[in-house]
């Protein structure tokens, strides 16, 4: 690329823009106050023609600066593609025109709002550079899958056949986990009406004969370093031996342990040998193998047979699991059947107060009442042990008998799932809560899974109850730790098919890690941006925020104490851009100068014009996208406003607000999204981030003599369609309320 | 031994097996999910309503409360609206489960005694296939006088308006006491019964044994 | 030779002097119209109603309607038979249903006909009369002849239950049929959107628990008023009787003063086909419809 920089406007005048606007006098803004070297403009700019003439303009004319004055930058992306360039679009057609009434009186307006867009596209532009990718790859292809049960080894056996080699731990001495342990699994394939064999010895087989599969066995991962692409694995046998591996990505399925039955001594577990957890009566099939199941306390075979779902489950107490497992209920049919399918006269019951059967679970449930499982709807208050029976008391929900009773000879406890997630980072550095909400605190185990050399904390985030944080909705595969992904019941309460399902999915998400990786790129949601950030570091103070903040974790810090980027782990959010209080981080095309100059660049009226402006930095990810879909459906709203796309509330640094106000802004919508427990925002902790960090906004309005509501922070989602252009009419109503900013023409 | 004693005899404790087997449509009701549309679909539920709606029977079937349920009015209560069926979720024939058990309750003698819509379905049995159609004058003398002489002038009394009307409408004939509509073989039909009746009782019986 | 024919059951209450003997008298009337042929079973014998179960149970319910499937099949050969009352419609097609599911009670059904000397072959198809309207003729026959449309009339279309659950009329919905609205407005009514139309009107328990019948008879009639509707009209002769005849006793017992005429849609047809009053059976309403009249009246 030309050392020189050259920069170049180009004014479409396609789809409506030329009818509507005055395209010369955009090329004259252009060239005047944009301050182009090269201004033209074009009657269908995307078209091939459109296109050859920028193309022709970088070969010969030596531009190396693009402006496009045409259609939002979510449009014609591949027509408008110029890796080589720096490139920013001004975004007439959605933002301008379509969001505005043809109207003679309108075109003033309109006219007006347009002229700003090509002024702060080129300021914007003038401001970037292409970004050149990151240097610091890794071409570690390898993939480590931590936990060799249902979920492990369908990841491995998925990536080997893709193409990629394995290396599998496990910590105990064999592979198959907790469905090693089944006598027979909830089925998968038509008719769904039989317990059906659980394929695991099958699994096992084929990781044996794999070459492209290494397995270690009664291995744990002692130490993780690095970053996707370039992760130094050190794996510790039993034995002693330690063994070190290059690794590309990582997948960790380590599942779940049932929730522990002696929490619940009034349901007769530790009282009875006779009442079992789901668990337990496995054992006891498998010990039969086929034959009459067994009591655990005189070896006769078992006349009747009570299942207690919800069983320390869906507990409103504190005391318990909160949640429900979702697997339980399919499980207990499953084990009613042992019983039935051996012998019809054995009296089954099972009681719940919901029954949930997910997947083909249904089936299963209507197959199991034409096998006369009963099911009774009740909740069970209590199990007594007495001579030769267990007494099941149950409160009778349907017939309202709080006193029903069940005599059985066996009872099952449905207990559910806890995972097995590691350490909780964020509690390390919290003092404990407790009882809050009513939830209970699910104990942090405190023995690390991954051992990971990261400056927040040796394992990946927890969401809630011990579960690993994805974006639920969008992206569930994705942890906060990029290159590492959680599957099967770590993440969320699973059964086996979702399970394998789930491993699947990650696994392919794993090797776009590594080949990202290697290409210098991002994962999601910026998939293959090159960008990155670059800190000067003779400006950093050590104040360590970016450190603390980074929602992925991919900054440590360097021995000097100073912030050590690791790119590849890096998501591109920019939450420490808008975190640096100093602001010396910053992307190639995107920083707090791109942002910055765009804000500088519209012109603002004087206090007398009854024309207020009013900026909106718009999430890149929900807002925008919303509003140009409000374009699209023509949903029109004030011509007062500004919008600036970006990447996240996270990067919002507060020098943009304080500039915009000082520069004669009446006001300042910010939009971004949802955060919290049920959070939206594509970087998890970006938007909260942004907030907390914008919280404090207020301060400064008060030292500027402002009224508060001259900032607004708004959640918008992306299907606020028509909602977001409702939000910013009645803000600009608000601003003629309040009255013009008195900081104009200062 | 009575039908019933000996009923109790056969399925000692399982009620649930007595009424799959003995029951029209019985096998039905171990299929039910107990979402509790059917109650909330019934008409009679609410007016003003049912001891035990359908959802309540089937879950003290499976409980094995035999006498609460045979003796229960509950079944008597149905109109024949099927809207229960169509709602059902499980697609389970309702209507026809809570006819058949109330049939089950009424052979075996242990539905309620005096319940006035089992008086009147036995009378519209009998009605019916004696001459092999309904006399309606007949049927709605013997239901007014189901409980005596003088209530059922009573009874009588209280509907004569709705008689005035029908019978200025012609719509009510005073001469069918006196005999009426009637089909031509009727010695056909009582054969015809009288054989289905055993073939029913028979199968039944085999089931018991079984 | 007629368009149509068909095996006709009429039911023990189109009988003369029975509670829907008007219903009869507009059937025939509209069906000669129409041009359809309606020959009656012979010795034809009651479907039991819905009733029947408590006393009849299961095998002589099916084998009373297996009688009326054989005479059918033995004297009109090739027919449909061609119900008009709800219950023997639903009956019958129940029958029908379960005999043709059930190896072992086609088999037992056989061995009682035999008792009475008959046996069956193939169970015709059981149609009501409505479907013979909607499906065999279609709406612009149905539309063709008419000659007095019943313009300006506001009808309420009560369906209710038999003709409408479990079986139903194809294509309809459960919850809201439409085809009796559809047959009011062929003839020129107006139908009135209102939310008791499939509403159980008590049934049997009309007779045997009056006051829980009595309440659903309100909310039907009340509904039908409150919605602007001048008639009602409906396909059942029970839904007809339960509905016309206890307006006095809901009155006495709810403080109301509803005076509303309850027809069968084929007195509609009868009367917008230029049928007497007569001919259509009006002078068989105990809640008379003069509006319906002074139509027929009409030259």
């Amino acid at each position: 690329m030309s050392a020189e920089k050259k920069v170049a406007a180009y004014i479409c005048k396609g789809c409506g823009l030329g009818e509507r606007l005055d395209a010369d006098a955009l090329v004259n803004v252009a060239q005047k106050e944009g301050k182009v070297q090269l201004a033209r403009s074009h009657d269908l700019l995307c078209s091939a023609e459109g296109v050859d003439l920028i193309k022709n303009d970088v070969a010969n004319e030596g531009v190396t600066h693009i402006m496009i004055g045409a259609c939002s930058r979510r449009a014609k992306t591949e027509a408008f593609y110029f890796p080589q360039n720096a490139v920013a679009r001004a975004n007439l057609r959605e933002g301008v025109i379509w969001i505005r009434p043809d109207t003679e009186e309108a075109r003033e307006t309109t006219q007006e709002m347009a002229e700003d867009y090509i002024r702060m596209g080129c300021a914007e532009v003038k401001a970037m550079s292409a970004p050149a990718g990151n240097p610091n790859t890794g071409s570690a292809r390898t993939l480590l899958v931590v936990g060799g049960g249902v979920s492990g080894m369908t990841a491995a056996l998925e990536a080997s056949r893709t193409g990629y080699p394995v290396v599998l731990v496990e910590k105990s001495g064999q592979l198959g986990g907790w469905a090693a342990k089944l006598w027979k699994r909830i089925p998968v394939h038509e008719p769904f009406k039989a317990p059906a064999g659980t394929g695991v010895a099958d699994l096992v087989a084929q990781i044996q004969a794999d070459p492209n599969i290494k397995v270690y066995l009664n291995a744990t991962v002692t130490k993780t370093d690095g970053a996707p692409g370039r992760f130094e694995v050190q794996i510790a046998t039993e034995s002693g031996s330690v063994a070190t591996e290059d690794i590309g990505a990582i997948i960790q399925a380590t599942g779940s342990e049932p929730y522990d039955a002696n929490k619940l001594p009034e349901l007769g577990y530790g009282k009875s040998p006779d009442v079992v957890d789901q668990a337990g009566l496995e054992a006891l099939a498998r010990a039969a193998n086929g034959g009459p199941i067994l009591k655990p306390s005189d070896g006769k075979p078992v006349r009747s047979v009570a299942f207690v779902q919800c069983a320390g489950q869906r507990d409103a107490d504190g005391q318990h699991l909160p949640y429900c497992s979702g697997y339980c209920c399919n499980a207990s049919i499953k084990q009613a059947m042992y019983f039935k399918d051996g012998n019809p006269d054995i009296d089954t019951t099972i009681l719940f107060t919901d029954l949930r059967t997910p997947g083909n679970g249904e089936d299963f449930y209507r197959s199991a009442q034409e096998k006369g499982v009963i099911f009774s709807k009740g909740k069970v208050a209590s199990v007594s042990p007495g001579a030769g029976a267990l007494t099941v008391n149950f409160h009778d929900l349907i017939l309202d008998d709080k006193d029903a009773k069940l005599e059985v000879d066996l009872v099952v406890l449905a207990t559910g799932q806890v995972p097995n997630s590691g350490v909780d980072i964020e509690a390390l550095s919290k003092p404990p809560v407790e009882g809050e909400g009513g939830e209970a605190t699910v104990e942090a185990k405190p023995i690390s899974i991954l051992n990971l050399q990261y400056r927040q904390g040796p394992d990946v985030p927890q969401l809630k109850w011990g579960f690993t944080d994805s974006h639920f909705i969008c992206f569930p595969y994705e942890t906060r730790r990029t290159g590492i992904y959680t599957v099967g019941p770590v993440r969320r309460p699973m059964d086996m098919a979702q399970a394998r399902e789930d491993a699947t999915g990650a696994t392919l998400k794993a090797i776009q890690a590594i080949e990202n990786a290697q290409l210098g790129r991002a994962a999601h949601p910026r998939s293959g941006d090159l960008s990155f950030p670059k800190v000067r570091l003779e400006g950093c103070t050590q104040c360590k925020r970016c450190t603390v903040e980074c929602p992925f974790g991919a900054i440590d810090e360097d021995e000097k104490r100073f912030p050590l980027f690791n790119e590849s782990r890096c998501r591109r959010c920019g939450t420490c851009m808008g975190a640096c209080p100093v602001r010396v981080i910053s992307f190639e095309n995107y920083s707090v100068d791109t942002v910055g100059s765009q804000i500088k660049a519209v012109d603002i009226p004087d206090e007398f014009s009854e024309k207020p402006r009013i900026l909106i930095l718009a999430c890149e990810n929900d807002a925008y996208p919303a509003l140009d879909m409000a374009g699209m459906q023509h949903n029109e709203y004030s011509a007062f406003v500004r919008i600036v796309p970006i990447r996240c509330l996270g990067s919002v640094n507060t020098i943009w607000i304080t500039d915009a106000l000082n520069a004669g802004y009446d006001g300042v919508m910010l939009m971004g999204c949802k955060h919290g427990e049920n959070y939206q925002c594509h970087f998890v902790k970006g938007s909260e981030l942004g907030r907390y960090r914008l919280s404090k906004i207020d301060d400064t309005l008060k030292n500027l003599n402002l009224e508060t509501d001259r900032v607004r922070d708004l959640e918008v989602a992306i299907t606020d369609i028509e909602h977001v252009p409702a939000m910013i009419n009645q803000y600009a109503e608000r601003i003629v309320e309040m009255g013009m900013s008195p900081f104009k023409s200062f | 031994m009575s039908a019933n004693a000996q009923m109790v005899a056969k399925y000692k404790n399982n009620f649930l097996k007595e009424v799959q087997e003995q029951v029209e449509m019985g096998e039905w009701v171990k299929m039910c999910m107990q979402c509790g549309v059917c109650s909330g679909s019934c008409p009679t539920n609410f007016h003003p309503g049912w001891e035990h709606p359908p959802q309540e029977i089937f879950m003290m079937i499976r409980a094995g409360k035999r006498e609460e349920v045979l003796t229960s009015p509950s079944m008597w209560m149905c109109t024949s609206c099927y809207n229960c069926i169509v709602r059902c979720p499980r697609k389970l024939p309702i209507t026809h489960i809570m006819h058949g058990l109330a049939n089950y309750a009424h052979r075996l003698g242990m539905a309620p005694k005096m319940q006035p819509t089992r008086h009147f379905a036995k009378l519209f049995w009998n009605n019916c296939v004696k001459t092999g159609r309904v006399n309606e004058l007949k049927l709605s003398m013997g239901l007014y006088f189901k409980d005596g002489f003088g209530q059922g002038i009573k009874n009588g009394m209280a509907m004569k308006d709705v008689a005035l009307g029908l019978l200025k409408a012609k719509r009510l004939n005073p001469f069918e006491m006196l005999g009426g509509h009637k089909c031509k073989d009727q010695n056909g039909i009582h054969a015809m019964l009288k054989k289905a009746r055993e073939l029913e009782e028979k199968r039944k019986a085999i089931k018991a044994a079984a | 030779m007629a368009k149509k024919e068909y095996a006709f059951y009429p039911g023990c209450s189109s009988q003369k002097g029975a509670s829907a003997s008007n219903y009869l008298t507009s059937v025939n009337a509209m069906c000669k119209t129409l041009d359809v042929k309606m020959t009656e079973i012979p010795d034809w014998n009651c479907c039991s109603a819905s009733i029947g179960y408590a006393e009849g149970g299961e095998l002589p319910r099916h084998v009373l309607n297996a009688r009326n499937f054989a005479l059918a099949e033995k004297h009109l050969p090739g027919q449909d038979i061609v119900a008009t009352c709800a219950a023997c419609w639903l009956g019958a097609r129940e029958s029908k249903e379960r005999l043709e599911h059930s190896s072992v009670l086609l088999q037992d059904t056989q061995e009682a006909l035999n008792e009475a000397g008959l046996n069956i072959r193939a169970i015709p198809e059981v149609r009501h009369m409505v479907e013979v309207l909607i499906e065999d003729l279609g709406w612009d026959a149905l539309s063709a002849p008419v000659k007095k449309p019943l313009e300006g009339l506001k009808f309420a279309g009560y369906v209710g239950c038999q003709t409408n659950r479990p079986f139903g009329i194809v294509g309809e919905n459960f919850e809201n049929p439409m085809y009796l609205d559809k047959l009011i407005e062929t003839v020129g009514g107006e139908a009135v959107p209102y939310d008791q139309k499939v509403t159980c009107c008590g049934g049997a328990l009309a007779f045997s628990e009056p006051d829980k019948a009595q309440a659903q008879i309100k909310d039907i009639v009340e509904s039908a008023y409150d919605h602007g509707a001048e008639m009602i009209v409906t396909p059942c002769p029970l839904c007809q009787a339960n509905v016309e005849i206890y307006q006095g006793h809901v009155n006495k017992k709810y403080g109301t003063k509803f005076h509303i005429p309850v027809l069968y849609y084929s007195q509609l047809m009868t009367v917008a086909y230029g049928g007497s009053a007569k001919e259509a059976g009006l002078d068989g309403q105990v809640i008379k419809a003069p509006k319906l009249e002074a139509i027929a009246g009409k030259k």
